[in-house]
């Protein structure tokens, strides 16, 4: 990749796109020439996986239905359940991670844990009135139980939503190594114990 | 006057705000005295200023309406220039004429296009918000007659949608919806005409949380940032896709920058 601007005003001609349609080529050649590595943001983040190259394309489930359910089948076999059958950890942790909204961008700092970021989309406890509206409120969510099948469900949905819901906008916090775990844990506390603020009333 | 101001001054030494509450307290005292207006006439200024080896102004600058015409050149970038062969943002188009006509160094200029939070703001930000300013009132009208400029929209569209990174994100993701928020902060629908005409005529706008005036540009690599993807390069083809994907659709609304935001 050549250094965009290090090479002067002749560079810029570069930009000059042919047709009215972006190509694959002229994308990978945009993306190629846009971005330097910011602190641990690299460029390499910028390829897609197969997942995200199909969700893309479409913008909202893929139409071949074939390679949608090959995908979110692959998404399913790759979940890694609690290694020692517990799903369960402290809510008042899990309460931190869902607060936190640090983690893995260039501004933030690798040796501080990744926060889980849940506020930005969920509302949770109800005193917590700086909640975003991207997800559905998940406030009550422990009135679901925790029967083995909920378990398994809420764990999935958090380790890798894509294997219920292949172009989720929720983020893949186990496959993707931004929660631990023990912070995994920690979260479903918060969302299923019953004296987690999630399942109090105001 | 003076109180107010000093109130000002108190408020913008303060570390980031995030409060709605210290916002609209502040926007009741300010009315609609925006700070951006200092910047205004910096910019206008530095326009005039020779400066560079061959101490020259920028009021040869072709912005697209002919050298010198800076009312109402804003409201059309991106646009395809014939001597650069490419479509170009405001910004990248002002670092070419400092190159050409002042005879500055381009990785000079570029060593700090944006101000770091607590700095008085660069010459780009002035610039930038002067000639925002020379378009208020106009008509949002980004060229879109030469083939560059209709194939930088489609792929400004591709890029919107294109999903990577740790967290899956694309622009998308937070501005495809209307009526979301991230936190308590509104997430305006950038594919919808009205709210994309919005946000794209209030920037550049002046942010309270940093006491800066902030282009678009600046803009779009803090959203990546939040996306958690690499650092965007200022006037790159991602930049000025994404710029024209935005001013188009946004076209037919209101310039209204600088604006003012939390
Ligand atoms: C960027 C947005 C975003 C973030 C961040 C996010 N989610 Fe979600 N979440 C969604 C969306 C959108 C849905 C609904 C669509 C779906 O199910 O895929 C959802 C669905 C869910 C569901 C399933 C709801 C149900 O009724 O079954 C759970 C549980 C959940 N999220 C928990 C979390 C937790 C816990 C976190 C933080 C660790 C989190 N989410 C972070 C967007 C997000
Ligand atoms: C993870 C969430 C997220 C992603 C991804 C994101 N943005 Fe944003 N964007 C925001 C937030 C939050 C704000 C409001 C910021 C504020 O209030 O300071 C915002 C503000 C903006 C604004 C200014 C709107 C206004 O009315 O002032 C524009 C324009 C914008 N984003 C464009 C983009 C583009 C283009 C992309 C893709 C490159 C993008 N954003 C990706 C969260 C995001």
């Amino acid at each position: 990749m050549r250094p965009l601007f290090g090479a002067g005003i002749a560079l810029i001609s570069a930009f000059t796109l042919s047709s009215g349609v972006a190509s694959s080529e002229q994308l990978d050649a945009a993306l190629a020439g846009s971005f330097i590595d910011n602190g641990q943001a690299t460029v390499d983040r910028l390829q897609q996986d197969a997942v995200q190259a199909a969700c893309h394309q479409s913008r909202t489930q893929p139409a071949d239905a074939a390679l949608a359910a090959t995908l979110r089948q692959q998404r399913l076999d790759a979940v890694v359940f609690p290694a020692d059958g517990n799903f369960l950890g402290d809510w008042q942790r899990g309460a931190e991670v869902a607060d936190n909204g640090r983690g893995l961008q260039s501004s933030d700092d690798p040796a501080q844990p990744n926060g889980g970021n849940c506020y930005a989309c969920h509302q949770l406890a109800p005193d917590e009135v700086a909640y975003g509206t991207l997800g559905p409120a998940l406030t009550g969510y422990g009135a679901r139980g925790q029967s083995e099948p909920m378990l398994r469900y809420t764990w999935t949905k958090l380790w890798d939503t894509h294997a219920y819901n292949l172009c989720s906008h929720m983020p893949r916090f186990g496959a993707q190594g931004i929660l631990t775990e023990q912070q995994l844990k920690d979260i479903m506390a918060f969302l299923l114990d019953p004296a987690s603020p999630v399942n109090q009333d105001l | 006057m003076i109180k107010k101001w000093a109130w000002l001054i108190g408020i913008l030494a303060m570390p980031a705000l995030s409060d709605d509450g210290i916002f609209d307290e502040y926007r009741d005292l300010m009315g609609d005295d925006n700070p951006a207006i200092f910047v205004i006439d910096e910019g206008e200024a530095l326009w005039f200023e020779p400066q560079g080896p061959r101490s020259a102004s920028l009021e040869g600058c072709d912005l697209g309406l002919g050298p010198g015409v800076t009312a109402g050149a804003y409201a059309r970038f991106p646009r395809y220039f014939e001597d650069t062969d490419a479509v170009m943002d405001i910004e990248s188009r002002l670092l070419y004429c400092m190159q050409q006509l002042q005879g500055r160094d381009r990785d000079a200029l570029l060593a700090k296009p944006y101000s770091l939070r607590g700095d008085m703001g660069t010459e780009l930000e002035a610039l930038v918000t002067w000639l925002a300013a020379e378009s208020e009132d106009a008509v949002i009208a980004p060229e879109q007659a030469h083939p560059s400029e209709r194939a930088m929209y489609a792929l400004g569209e591709e890029i919107f949608f294109y999903r990577a990174g740790p967290h899956d994100f694309s622009c998308a993701t937070c501005h495809e919806q209307s009526g979301m928020r991230i936190r308590l902060q509104a997430l305006p629908n950038l594919t919808n005409h009205d709210e994309a005409a919005e946000a794209f005529g209030s920037w550049p706008a002046y942010r309270i949380s940093e006491g800066l005036v902030r282009t678009m540009g600046w803009r779009l690599q803090d959203c990546f940032r939040q996306q958690r993807w690499p650092g965007l390069k200022l006037g790159s083809e991602v930049s000025v896709a994404l710029q024209t994907y935005m001013a188009v659709n946004a076209a037919g609304g209101v310039m209204t920058a600088p604006g003012l935001k939390r």
